[in-house]
């Protein structure tokens, strides 16, 4: 009976869908400018995060757990950390040191090194994004049917 | 300067007032406050990155978090929940402990320097080579972000581990016991556990 109720909630489903893109939107605008302003992968990854718990908020645990597919956050949570990891031996592959942006085989090395430190900044982002999320998922999820 | 001793003081009450709920949805609620009070007191200071990670994980994602770790179990306490005699100490005792080191605390913050003060310690040591070299050594506009995604890129290489690990901790802990619960439903043994529940 609860579940009924919660699935005519029309004024939650409506607020959560209008407002999401804006929320997802936001977060990749904190994760990509985190090099010119406060932000960063860290905190757009949360907010990214967040906007998916807001999606299983509104329209519920089964819905929410039918779209956002248990093996994908399963692979997004280890994609993010083997991004950072990756490019770290990338530059250890280009003669460099550990995480030494510089060496990344473009022509301008404070390019080579902006462009090094949005990559870990999107892996750390979709690290924490995906395990916020499985958090939440199974933190609140009950299997109790 | 007023609106900082408002706000310190509003983070005291909010404090107070979390320890003593006996609610604890109440008490997840005056947490949330703290942290977006805690928000502003780091905009004060001109610590918006800190300020930005507090609103979005202090506020917003530890919140959802603890009511769905709330979900899983109750939101008052029930039963003899006093500690063993051992371990029971009196009010007063804790009082003192914390008037004590609160004074402490207060007396140290005496030799600091002024807030901002350019010849403080702090800003002389490494900050002036950061806020000269770091666009040059990295590319990178904001401070924070070079310090914490070049300089210190193994810290935060270990953070995102961290994340990480607390990730596959609750897969491991809780996922298994949710599979194993249906499992259980499954194989008929459903009034046991809903009893155990």
């Amino acid at each position: 009976m609860a579940k009924r109720k919660m699935k005519e909630n029309i004024i939650r489903k409506t607020a959560a869908r209008l407002s999401i893109p804006f929320i997802q939107l936001y977060a990749l605008y904190v994760i990509a400018h985190g090099e010119l302003g406060p932000g960063g992968g860290f905190q757009g990854g949360v907010i990214l995060g967040a906007s998916v718990i807001l999606f299983i908020l509104a329209y519920g645990m089964e819905e929410g757990v039918n779209r956002v597919k248990q093996w994908k956050t399963d692979v997004l949570n280890s994609v993010g950390v083997l991004l950072y990891g990756g490019i770290g031996i990338l530059c250890l592959f280009l003669g460099g040191k550990y995480l030494q942006y510089n060496v990344l085989p473009v022509s301008d090395p404070k390019l080579a090194s902006q462009l090094g430190i949005i990559g870990i900044e999107i892996g750390v982002g979709i690290t924490v994004a995906a395990i916020m999320i499985t958090l939440f998922i199974e933190t609140a999820r009950r299997d109790e049917k | 300067m007023i609106i900082d001793l408002i706000l310190l003081l509003i983070l005291v009450i909010c404090a107070i007032v979390a320890i003593q709920m006996r609610d604890l949805l109440s008490a997840i609620m005056l947490l949330t406050v703290y942290s977006l009070v805690m928000t502003l007191v780091w905009t004060r200071l001109n610590a918006v990155d800190v300020a930005f990670t507090e609103a979005a994980v202090g506020a917003g994602i530890t919140t959802v978090l603890l009511i769905a770790a709330l979900s899983r179990t109750q939101r008052g306490e029930e039963g003899d929940t006093k500690l063993p005699s051992s371990l029971r100490v009196s009010p007063r005792v804790g009082l003192v402990v914390v008037l004590l080191t609160g004074a402490l605390l207060t007396f140290g913050t005496l030799d600091m320097p002024d807030y901002g003060d350019p010849n403080a310690p702090v800003n002389m040591h490494v900050a002036p080579y950061y806020i000269e070299a770091s666009y040059h050594d990295t590319g990178v506009h904001n401070f924070v972000t070079a310090i914490l995604a070049s300089y210190r890129g193994y810290d935060t290489l270990g953070e995102t581990t961290v994340i990480f690990t607390a990730g596959m901790g609750v897969i491991l802990l809780l996922r298994r016991t949710n599979q194993r619960y249906k499992g259980r439903v499954d194989s008929g043994q459903k009034k046991d556990e809903r009893e155990h529940y």
